[in-house]
């Protein structure tokens, strides 16, 4: 179960790594929501430390659906889906490789957005820095568990790619808002924010476990 | 149409009746909103329906996945479809009521805005039957969606009302339930109870044209199978 895990995580990352593909695109995706909201809301540098935490969390989010569509949009090439599930292994372990391998992009790209985040909206984070990379990672795990399981049904689906939004959005909004109130008490905005620390604990957990068992049936053909 | 197939139709007309007259007529007139508070006697029953309706597709979705009964899936689904009606309809009356009462049409408000996700996570689950081709596929993928949408009800609610909390609100006034005149509870009970058998009468015709669908599409597999007469294709 771990080796099916690991394989199938080494795999999804090797391949990231020869093309940078999902990596580059939400990377760059990611700057221009950020730019944009800065442009277009002409924030002032009190209002921008106060707001930043959202327009943060919103552009992860945009971001991470970008390389998440191509986690089963890959294996459609050559039949590799089909091989993937005539693979005499676990279906739960192919969905945590996946899933694995999609909490390591969305935190890839969240730890290259940091400084640039900083910097655009003059945020004091230095001093934050471990407490916000543990709240990514909690965020990016609760994104991409649903995320993972709602992209390979999106690959299922005509509409393929768009179908991806409009389906992990609606559902992702208690982690996203969960992310976005710890972030906000991590650069100071926020007092106290442990339940929403316990939300953003309980969201993954949930989320995990059912998007595992939901991706057996999923999956199947 | 057998005879007994009149009895949920005549009871959703006179109930609806009913609940009209007891709305209009009876129930009093209140006294800081006016009339603009009947609203609340078609909003909250709505309100009520939807969740009942994605509850029922939550059952029906776990059913399905257990069975493999196609039938489970067309009334998770006609739940659904029918659950979201009503839910457009709470959010409809839902900004009439405010405007004149609370001066701003919508307010982020924790039952507002719960309202609100929830309708947006079933009008996806609506869109995704509608994008999946394969019959069997669609009701799998839908079921793993009925579930997953249903078991984030808790979290959104969490998550809405402590975000409520910390950010101040307009102050409402005259929050309704409270001292509420018996008539007024009687024409709400009795408008609840007509919207509710109103829901299963849809639910249950929809369901049933679901049904029928699947036979018409049983028929076609079967005349396609058989061996070819020559005339026409």
């Amino acid at each position: 179960m771990l080796r099916t895990i690991a394989t199938i995580l080494w795999k999804d990352l090797r391949i990231e790594l020869r093309t940078r593909d999902a990596l580059s695109a939400s990377f760059v995706f990611c700057v221009l929501v950020l730019v944009i909201f800065n442009f277009t809301l002409d924030l002032g540098s009190e209002e921008a430390r106060r707001l930043g935490s959202g327009f943060l969390w919103v552009a992860f989010a945009f971001g991470g659906i970008l390389s998440l569509n191509r986690t089963f949009a890959l294996e459609k090439a050559d039949g590799c889906s089909k091989s993937l599930m005539l693979a005499p292994v676990d279906r739960g372990a192919i969905y945590l490789g996946k899933f694995l391998a999609n909490v390591v992009f969305m935190l890839v790209t969240q730890v290259l957005i940091l400084p640039l985040f900083v910097v655009f909206f003059n945020v004091p984070a230095e001093s934050a820095v471990p407490l916000l990379l543990l709240i990514f990672l909690l965020g990016s795990i609760g994104f991409s568990s649903v995320g993972t399981l709602f992209s390979a049904m999106a690959a299922n689906t005509r509409m393929r790619e768009l179908m991806l939004p409009l389906l992990l959005l609606p559902v992702s909004i208690p982690v996203l808002l969960a992310a976005v109130e710890t972030t906000q008490y991590a650069l100071g905005v926020n007092e106290n924010a442990s339940d929403w620390f316990k939300l953003l604990i309980v969201y993954d957990i949930v989320f995990v476990v059912a998007s595992y068992l939901g991706f057996e049936f999923v999956m199947e053909e | 149409m057998k005879g007994r197939d009149y009895i949920l139709p005549a009871l959703v007309f006179v109930s609806m009746l009913l609940a009209l007259y007891l709305v209009g007529f009876y129930a009093p007139i209140e006294r800081e909103q006016g009339v603009v508070q009947k609203i609340f006697y078609f909003h909250v029953p709505s309100a009520w329906v939807a969740f009942l309706a994605f509850f029922v597709v939550f059952v029906f979705s776990f059913r399905y996945l257990v069975s493999r009964d196609k039938r489970w899936d067309n009334r998770a689904a006609a739940a659904a479809e029918v659950g979201v009606m009503f839910c457009t309809l709470v959010i409809i009356t839902g900004p009439i009521w405010a405007k004149p009462v609370w001066g701003i049409w919508w307010t982020w408000d924790a039952r507002l805005t719960l309202t609100l996700v929830l309708w947006l996570i079933y009008v996806s689950y609506v869109l995704l039957r509608h994008y999946v081709a394969d019959a069997e596929k669609r009701a799998t993928l839908s079921a793993v969606l009925g579930i997953i949408g249903f078991i984030d009800v808790p979290l959104v609610y969490f998550a809405i009302r402590w975000w409520r909390t910390q950010h101040p609100q307009p102050v409402i006034a005259g929050g309704g339930g409270s001292g509420m005149d018996p008539r007024m509870a009687t024409a709400f009970w009795v408008s609840l109870a007509a919207f509710t058998v109103l829901f299963v009468y849809l639910y249950r015709v929809r369901a049933k044209q679901h049904d029928l669908e699947d036979e018409i599409e049983q028929a076609h597999q079967l005349a396609d199978e058989l061996p070819a007469t020559g005339k026409g294709d």
